[in-house]
């Protein structure tokens, strides 16, 4: 049986859910990204995601979108008081396409943090002494807040990213800067031609992948894919999910993924970082 | 303006609550902490449908977005009476606001097993059936059935003095029928409208999108049917009204009361804004006020011309 999470210390919401401003958008590759200026919200741990809807026009003409959407944290900067948030946007709906067309001096309802965050490498496995992380698409946005956080405790971090195209991995340079990634391409316009999953697997086979803990958020076949290599090798492994989700706060009971020995967890209150080892699938909804 | 209402026997400092399975209060805790019980945003909690055995829930997909609204088919997902009253019964039980606990069985029996115990909980103030589950013994869903509904009322009835609430569904031709067999069976109040059925159906790849197969509409969506129901069961019967149905603002919520509910609950719109109970409280008082009403009270003894 898998260890049930330690103690819960993650960064608590404030009750309900405020206006923040937005202080800068632009086009990032083929995503958005876009800053919220935050003055009540504590600092996020990485994996912490916020529940985002605008002020204006979020009912839009075909009644949609109605509920806020789930939206991980991809850069912080600031100090609790005067946070800037920043959030990578992928247009897949009604709801992530107005986000995607705010512009500086809009409003957005935020309410978060919400979910728990990644544990440290030395948490996942007393033996792992550094961290691979994996990002596939739009799932570099929590990679690139975990690298950084643990980049600045010193621990060894290797990250491989992957993308359909050139255009959709425009964010990394503004994410990651010039520290050492590995990328893959899915049409090999650059890179390594294939996915992302043949990086990491190229990676455990070599020597120096024992005492490492690998760390993942990406399309949920990606997910599954790296869940099943790390269960393989045995190495510990946390997956940022992702899911429908109506609330983020455990009201709504939407966000249920398979639990390892039977039953659902929220995503939303026991997630969205959960140990590969904890869940019977990534795949969420697509597994049946 | 003075909210404060009295249900069933309940003083209440207002008249919005919670529907049932739409405010886990014990998760919201793990995501607010203590704030959230400090500014608490109802003025009574329900709890989500307990039933007798453990229910992990529907597989998913479990939510589907629509035009102001939402379907979920979530499956009752909950640990069981024994485990309910051995551990979150009594945490519910200790909120600063009046208790009320939702059940749902297959059987007369099974609704007597769970009445009984959670009657017993020192703190437990009124009891809701959830009635929307087919009888194992008539295969007859007891809440689509007025006789069924009597039958059950007076087979609960003299199990507990606590005030009982029958919730209705809206899928039925009429619901004031079903409302009739709560009062004649003993209930001491109806709440509704539970979620209206509605499919799901994802074009991509040609199939229903929800892991159950269907569910239930919830959200400003359902509204106006909601305030026609609640109108026609006020109209049938004498037992005071929990009304409910895509109340997302003090304005809805005072269509509602003007309908004849006495008082009303907050689903959907939860999920919006955790705090949107006390929004809607803030809300109703405002909109009495623009209306001339100098109370709650005022506007649940109005009558519609």
């Amino acid at each position: 049986m898998p260890a049930e999470p330690a103690a819960d210390d993650r960064p608590l919401a404030p009750f309900g859910r405020r206006q923040c401003g937005v202080a800068s958008a632009g086009n990032d590759g083929g995503y958005r990204l876009f800053t919220l200026t935050d003055e009540q919200g504590p600092r996020p741990a990485p994996g912490q995601f916020y529940m985002l809807a605008s002020v204006s026009e979020w009912l839009g003409d075909s009644g949609r979108p109605y509920l806020p959407r789930a939206i991980s944290v991809a850069r912080v900067l600031g100090e609790a008081g005067s946070l800037r948030l920043e959030f990578l946007i992928d247009r897949i709906g009604p709801g992530t396409d107005r986000l995607a067309a705010l512009t500086p001096g809009d409003r957005c309802w935020v309410a978060g943090p919400f979910g728990n965050g990644f544990s440290s490498p030395k948490q996942l496995s007393p033996e792992a002494v550094g961290a691979i992380l994996v990002g596939g698409g739009i799932g570099i946005a929590p990679m690139a807040v975990l690298r950084r956080h643990l980049v600045s405790r010193g621990v060894p971090t290797r990250t491989l990213l992957g993308f359909r195209d050139r255009q959709h991995s425009g964010a990394v340079e503004t994410l990651f800067g010039c520290e050492e990634t590995r990328l893959a391409f899915e049409d090999g316009s650059s890179g390594h031609r294939g996915y992302v999953t043949d990086l990491l697997g190229r990676v455990l086979e070599g020597d120096d992948a024992s005492g490492a803990a690998v760390y993942s958020c990406g399309p949920p076949a990606m997910l599954e894919a790296v869940r099943l290599m790390c269960a393989d090798l045995g190495v510990p492994v946390e997956l940022a999910l992702e899911s429908p989700m109506a609330c983020g706060f455990g009201a709504c009971f939407g966000c249920a993924v398979p639990k390892a020995d039977g039953g659902y967890l929220r995503l939303c209150v026991d997630g969205p970082v959960l140990r590969g080892d904890r869940i019977a699938t990534a795949m969420g909804g697509e597994a049946a | 303006m003075d909210l404060s209402t009295e249900f069933c026997g309940i003083a209440l400092d207002g008249p919005v609550l919670n529907g049932s399975g739409t405010f886990d209060v014990l998760a919201a805790r793990r995501a607010f902490g203590d704030a959230v019980i400090e500014q608490f945003p109802f003025s009574a909690f329900v709890s989500k449908t307990i039933t007798g055995p453990a229910r992990a829930g529907n597989p998913p997909h479990r939510l589907w977005e629509t035009p102001a609204g939402m379907i979920n088919s979530i499956g009752l997902p909950n640990p069981g009476l024994e485990r309910f009253v051995a551990g979150d019964l009594l945490e519910l039980a200790a909120l600063p606001v009046p208790l009320i606990v939702s059940v749902m069985a297959d059987s007369a029996d099974g609704f007597a097993e769970l009445v009984a115990a959670v009657a017993a909980v020192e703190g437990v103030r009124g009891i809701e059936l959830n009635v929307s589950c087919p009888n194992v013994h008539s295969g007859l869903i007891v809440g689509e059935q007025p006789a069924e509904t009597e039958a059950l009322m007076l087979a609960l009835r003299d199990l507990t003095s606590l005030p009982i609430i029958v919730k209705l569904t809206p899928n039925v031709a009429n619901p004031a029928e079903v409302a009739r067999g709560a009062e004649s069976g003993g209930a001491d109040a109806v709440s509704l409208i539970n979620t209206v059925k509605a499919a799901a159906i994802d074009p991509d790849h040609s199939r229903t999108w929800l892991g159950a197969g269907a569910g239930g509409l919830s959200g400003p969506a359902v509204r106006p049917v909601a305030l026609a129901q609640v109108r026609a069961v006020a109209d049938a019967v004498s037992l005071p009204i929990v009304g409910m149905g895509g109340i997302s603002d003090g304005e809805s919520a005072l269509e509602f009361v003007l309908a004849g509910a006495r008082v009303v609950a907050v689903g959907t719109e939860s999920f919006r804004d955790p705090a949107a109970g006390t929004a809607v409280r803030n809300g109703l008082a405002a909109a009495l006020e623009r209306r001339g009403f100098r109370s709650l009270a005022e506007a649940q003894a109005s009558t519609l011309s």
